[in-house]
């Protein structure tokens, strides 16, 4: 019942917040300038968040563990190794930088084929221990970011301000257009995910007990990590790298709520994300006026978080 | 060194390959510089020689001895085979090291950045290893997969450093390791790989004793923490001063202790030099190579590791779990 309680308040923490990052300042005159600009602004936000924490929700169940995250397969890495290569293979005037949504598409295919190439060769081997996978992904992550350092190295300064925009995450330029179109797979994407959750439940358990209880571990790992990818190529491609968000919201969210249903889970993370994101970019444009970028808040408060949880040995 | 007669077949050869990859290092150049040139007197192949082609052979050979034995006695303390400086975050504590001393030290010596550098790593290492120490793991893979995230952290804290100082593409062009800019009088400070190279040849047998456990080492008289931290100490020289001096180099501590290892085994005190040995190699065939591929110009050496450092890696872990 007391979960019942803290959901209610968080569900209204968020709709205040939001409510109030969109409503704030607005006159009969100029509400339709500001919404125009603001509610595309909000949305990303929000999916990102919503994206971002139910896949790594789903992802530390499959890998049963409580400290990893998606982005540690090296979509960051390989999302600035093709922003890079695009500065450097087409210029800073090309379509491919200026127009947000060539640049989303290509992105987006680059990081997803890459991460089912890999899992296809993976799961074709027969062998099933996920953290093998993930150490794969790691070191093509290395490779990647030392590509892209190398070619960092050609560029002139001017050009790698091009790129150094796109290493750190931020909501100021959103295409409107790219924000209603990432709704659909993201939401497909998230309803997979909450119909699963019976099936996570069991995985939670382990993988031997789940394979006793009549789960095919192996395929449901494989759907999910499909279903992961996509959603985490859309999030990185939207709005930048966010490496330890993830970590903080199911972190967070398994203190919270005394729960270990999946669906109710992916609820309560997501909402627990919206409310961080939102109240985040409110104080990085209010508190800070823009001094820095969220993904340096993000990185900064996660990343303490996560050495946190190593001191409390709360890993395993 | 351990079979009865002076010079084994084995020495023999392994002298060879050494000696002909650094004759090739040395003659291999944008500059057209022979070594008859050399012995006939002529001052400018004289000068080529002793600024640029010696001294990079010497960085080559100081970094990647260096470097392997440093994944060697990590991995011997960690008590994980897959423990390296680059999977233990020590890389990246260093380059937090280093854009912190270029922000704080603006006209300090080169000593002085390598004592920030050092303390960086040193610590950075150390709090690492002792929170590993209290937990245990269900698998093997899981100490890199947390060493990784743990370099994640602080590199995102040397990112935020840099772009508030503007120097994040300064700060990715020294990161790539690349031994084109050793030069006379730059590099001297990869020496001190020397000394610690040798007190890991001394204490070998503490960290292989280390190595069992820490109720092992303790009943049989040792004082762990003494021995590592002193193993961290070690590790954080050989990585600062290549860090500084470099760049980073991925994936090197990890897999020539984890191959000599396949081939000879686990004693620490005779595979030592021999890690030492391949890591040289290693590094100054990737070094050739990199020199090669777009001659005259060249790919930075972290590159050609990178891929096949990280093929070998995975090669291993691949390997390892088929075992297991």
């Amino acid at each position: 019942m007391r979960d019942r309680i803290k959901i209610s308040v968080l569900v209204f923490a968020c709709l205040g917040i939001i409510s109030w990052f969109i409503g704030q300042g607005l006159t009969v005159d100029n509400y339709q300038f500001f919404l125009k600009l603001r509610f595309p602004k909000v949305l990303a936000i929000v999916l990102a968040a919503i994206a971002i924490s139910a896949s790594s929700l789903v992802f530390q169940t499959i890998t049963n563990n409580r400290i990893l995250t998606p982005s540690i397969l090296g979509f960051d890495s390989l999302y600035l190794l093709i922003q890079v290569l695009i500065v450097v293979g087409f210029g800073t005037t090309s379509v491919l930088v200026i127009d947000a949504i060539p640049n989303f598409l290509l992105s987006t295919t680059v990081m997803i084929g890459f991460s089912l190439l890999l899992f296809h060769f993976y799961f074709k081997r027969g062998s099933s221990n996920i953290f093998t996978l993930l150490l794969i992904g790691v070191v093509c992550g290395s490779l990647f970011t030392s590509m892209a350092g190398f070619l960092t190295m050609l560029v002139d300064p001017n050009e790698f301000a091009v790129i150094e925009r796109a290493m750190f995450a931020s909501f100021n330029n959103i295409n409107a257009a790219l924000v209603y179109w990432c709704t659909i797979p993201l939401v497909l994407c998230f309803a997979y995910l909450f119909l699963s959750s019976r099936k996570l439940d069991v995985l939670w358990l382990g993988q031997d007990n789940a394979t006793s209880l009549g789960i095919n571990t192996k395929r449901l790992t494989k759907q999910m990590m499909v279903v992961i990818t996509i959603m985490v190529a859309i999030a990185t491609a939207l709005v930048g790298p966010v490496l330890f968000f993830g970590l903080i919201t199911v972190s967070l969210t398994r203190e919270i709520f005394d729960r270990f249903q999946h669906n109710f889970l992916i609820i309560a993370s997501s909402l627990l994300a919206v409310f961080f994101l939102v109240s985040g970019q409110w104080f990085v444009e209010k508190v800070l006026t823009f001094q820095t970028t969220i993904s340096v808040i993000i990185n900064l408060v996660g990343g303490s978080y996560f050495l946190l949880l190593l001191l409390r040995n709360k890993i395993n | 060194m351990f079979s009865k007669q002076l010079y084994s077949k084995q020495h023999i050869l392994a002298a060879s390959i050494f000696i002909v990859l650094a004759l090739s290092s040395l003659l291999l150049g944008a500059a057209n510089v022979t070594l008859a040139g050399l012995f006939s007197g002529d001052e400018h192949a004289y000068d080529i020689y002793l600024i640029s082609r010696i001294p990079r052979l010497l960085a080559i050979v100081l970094a990647g001895a260096g470097l392997s034995i440093a994944g060697l006695v990590l991995q011997q303390i960690m008590q994980n085979r897959f423990a390296s400086p680059s999977t233990t975050g020590t890389i990246d504590c260093a380059l937090l090291g280093y854009v912190v001393s270029l922000i704080v030290l603006q006209q300090a010596s080169q000593w002085s950045y390598l004592a920030v550098i050092f303390t960086f790593a040193v610590f950075g290492t150390l709090l690492f290893v002792r929170i590993l120490q209290q937990i245990q793991f269900k698998s093997v893979v899981m100490v890199p997969l947390i060493g990784i995230m743990y370099g994640n952290v602080v590199s995102a804290l040397t990112t935020f450093l840099a772009y508030k100082n503007d120097l994040v593409q300064t700060m990715s062009s020294w990161s790539i390791a690349n031994f084109a800019s050793v030069l006379q009088g730059n590099y001297e400070i990869l020496y001190l790989a020397i000394p610690a190279c040798l007190l890991a040849y001394y204490y070998a047998s503490q960290f292989s004793a280390a190595s069992i456990g820490q109720s092992f080492a303790k009943n049989i008289g040792l004082d762990y923490q003494k021995i590592v931290f002193i193993g961290v100490v070690l590790i954080a020289i050989s990585t600062a001063s290549v860090v500084m001096i470099v760049g980073v180099i991925p994936f090197l501590g990890l897999i020539v202790p984890n191959i000599v290892s396949l081939f000879m085994g686990d004693n620490m005190k005779r595979i030592l030099p021999w890690t030492a040995y391949w890591g040289v190699i290693l590094v100054l065939a990737c070094d050739i190579l990199g020199r090669l591929i777009i001659f005259p110009y060249e790919m930075p050496i972290s590159m050609i590791i990178s891929i096949f450092g990280g093929i070998v890696f995975i090669y291993l872990v691949l390997k390892d779990k088929a075992n297991a």
